[in-house]
């Protein structure tokens, strides 16, 4: 029997760390870890920078309640298409039909008030119900004939589009009109102001559709299928999340948003005009990209959306007030983006 | 039978070269989309004058504006299908230029409708509005009404896109030099140092992209009180921005193009005064040139001390001005299109 204070010393001279990879923790990997798990975190921090930035560059100009709400306004439509289209991509589906059902859907909201003689609260649901349809035959054809979304979308985009038009005859319905006969078309249009601050109905309804999916998605069953289908299909179906229903019931939804959005644009533009929206798909992408969303889906938050969507606000506005071409606002959102995608990589390379 | 079947075989022979001489004047209009009203009513124009001159009539049309490779395809499809002439809104004026060589080589006739192509010459004519007038028309209007405060006004220029095509120059550049504005380069905007111009912004030409312009030019500086706007969209949308704004009684809007719901805006006061184009008569000309050449071999001939033929701009508004020629807005409607 060995001497138990010389066996403690023993014990106490031994290593007690275990087999390891040599890893460091630096900096740069804690933050990537942290972005791992925040993913809105990037875009939040690039949009208050470029807040700062503007506003330090212009002064009252920029940073006031007037021009901060005015670029919600701006963004409104684009985000509520955006939001829609987060929900695609987060199934790691894209969806290029998004702005063709958006103004579809408001000139059968028009048209049908006007050339039918409905009332203007029927013809707007029979614009959202037609949404959703389209919604639904872009999840069908996705879910069930197994076409790639790519595909399905480019084409009910073009579709979309040429009935829009075609039904249309391309004729405006002008403001004056809606607003004598069918207020209710414009309804997204009336604001009201806090203290310099101007909020249209419109901007609200941007803010409470992406609180209220960021809740579904976070804290809802559904939700989570959501992501589990876009970060791993076969793997969500094993463990028996049904997959396709949660891809119709997807696309559906974005075509019910985006039908819904068509009613929000009337209230912007006034009138009702075919010729609108003709790149909300890219430009919803963009906010999606931009806001971290990862086109590989499965991961990103639709918060980041809304921040990207303010980020190309910010710009457009910021670089227009200091009377920059406009062409440098596309050249710097095209920056954005391919950053957004590398740092996107980046993230996604982290060790768990 | 042998007879019988020698006849029929005569006949049809017979009929199949009658039918060839119906086909021998084919005509093709080839327009930036079809969904403009703007080429919609070119294409009414073109087919109504086409039927009555027993000319047959095929359209294409790009996807979107600035679709240049729908359009080289469809002069291709037309100097195969043996067409006598073509009809091109083009949408790259200077791409173009390669493909409607090829067509005028094959003996094609080519007529450039509403743009003009770069150099104007790579097409046997142009039948279009002269659109630096359109905009001067505007430009004297809107200063004549401001009188002496035209001296300190602002002024909001909503063109159409960053690339500049040759209409949003002229128009922009036309409306600033009948205003009085010195202009710099006359080939592009936004050179100009008047400190009266308050910015310009770019709109797509339609509702949405108006309205947003209007809107970052207001937040640039909230007292404009005059506002440039490429066509009547862009012009409705910068009225919603300047209702949003309150500012909607106090500010002119001037506007081109004189498509139907423009003109109603003009007599709901919506626009001040909007230069109004003829697409029906820049088609219907084209056909019958094109009639001619066919028939004739002889080419129309441009307008006077121009290099194209001018189809005619016309002022509407119901608030005339000294020194300015204008129709009422009743007129207007009349002629106007879409």
């Amino acid at each position: 029997m060995t001497n138990p204070t010389e066996a403690e010393a023993g014990l106490a001279r031994r290593n007690e760390s275990i087999a390891s990879f040599e890893q460091q923790i630096t900096l740069l990997s804690r933050l990537q870890h942290a972005l791992h798990s925040n993913p809105a975190l990037v875009p939040l921090i690039v949009l208050v920078l470029s807040i700062v930035v503007f506003g330090a560059l212009l002064g009252g100009k920029f940073f006031s309640s007037f021009a901060l709400t005015l670029i919600l306004q701006q963004v409104a439509i684009v985000g509520i298409v955006g939001a829609a289209q987060s929900l695609v991509i987060l199934t790691a589906g894209i969806d290029l039909s998004v702005g063709a059902i958006m103004v579809l859907s408001s000139v059968v909201m028009g048209q049908f008030t006007f050339r039918l003689g409905m009332p203007p609260a029927v013809a707007i649901a029979c614009g959202l119900v037609l949404g959703t349809f389209i919604g639904f035959v872009n999840g069908w054809l996705i879910a069930r004939v197994k076409l790639p979304p790519f595909i399905v979308t480019l084409g009910v985009w073009q579709i979309a589009l040429a009935s829009n038009f075609l039904y249309s005859g391309n004729e405006t319905i002008r403001a004056q009109e809606i607003e004598t006969q069918a207020p209710l078309l414009q309804f997204f249009g009336q604001s009201f102001s806090v203290a310099g601050a101007v909020f249209t109905y419109g901007v609200i309804a941007f803010i409470a559709i992406v609180l209220v999916l960021a809740y579904v998605l976070r804290h809802t069953a559904w939700g989570r299928h959501v992501y589990a289908v876009g970060d791993d299909a076969e793997a969500a179906k094993l463990a028996g999340v049904n997959t396709r229903a949660v891809l119709i019931s997807v696309y559906m939804l974005s075509g019910l948003i985006c039908a819904f959005a068509g009613w929000v644009l009337i209230g912007r533009i006034g009138s009702v005009s075919p010729t609108s929206g003709q790149t909300a798909n890219i430009e919803s992408i963009t906010a999606v990209v931009i806001g971290g969303i990862s086109l590989f889906g499965g991961r990103g938050s639709i918060m980041g959306m809304l921040f990207g969507a303010l980020i190309v606000g910010v710009f457009s506005l910021g670089l227009r007030l200091l009377g920059a071409d406009a062409q440098w606002t596309y050249l710097l959102i095209g920056v954005l983006i391919i950053a957004a995608v590398a740092v996107d990589q980046w993230i996604r390379k982290v060790s768990a | 039978m042998k007879k019988l079947l020698m006849g029929t075989a005569l006949s049809l022979a017979v009929m199949s070269s009658a039918a060839m001489a119906q086909d021998a004047v084919s005509a093709c209009l080839i327009t930036k989309t079809d969904t403009n009203p703007f080429f919609v009513k070119m294409k009414e124009g073109a087919e109504a004058k086409a039927q009555e001159l027993g000319v047959t009539l095929k359209s294409f049309a790009g996807k979107i504006d600035g679709d240049h490779e729908t359009q080289v395809a469809a002069i291709e499809t037309c100097i195969a299908d043996g067409a006598k002439g073509i009809l091109i809104a083009a949408s790259d004026t200077s791409a173009i230029v390669q493909s409607v060589q090829k067509a005028r080589d094959a003996g094609l006739l080519v007529i450039a409708l509403d743009t003009p192509l770069n150099p104007v010459d790579a097409a046997d004519a142009t039948f279009a509005t002269d659109n630096f007038i359109a905009g001067e028309l505007i430009g004297k209007w809107a200063a004549g009404k401001l009188g002496a405060e035209a001296a300190n006004a602002k002024i909001a220029m909503l063109d159409l896109a960053v690339s500049q095509p040759s209409v949003d120059v002229l128009r922009d550049q036309g409306f600033l030099s009948g205003f009085g504005i010195e202009l710099g380069d006359s080939n592009k905007w936004g050179d100009e140092s008047d400190p009266r111009i308050v910015g310009h912004d770019v709109t797509a030409g339609n509702e949405e992209g108006g309205r947003k312009a209007m809107e970052n030019l207001l937040a640039k500086d909230p007292m404009i009180n005059v506002v440039y706007t490429i066509n009547e969209p862009s012009a409705a949308g910068a009225y919603e921005a300047l209702k949003s704004f309150g500012r909607e009684n106090d500010v002119t809007i001037v506007s081109v193009d004189g498509g139907c719901p423009g003109v109603a805006n003009v007599k709901d006061g919506v626009i001040g005064a909007t230069s109004q184009q003829y697409p029906l008569q820049m088609a219907a000309l084209g056909v019958e040139a094109i009639k001619a050449w066919a028939d004739s071999g002889t080419k129309p001939t441009p307008t006077e001390g121009k290099d194209f033929f001018d189809t005619g701009v016309k002022l509407v508004t119901d608030q005339p001005v000294d020194g300015v020629d204008s129709v009422d807005t009743t007129e207007g409607a009349n002629l106007c299109w879409g």
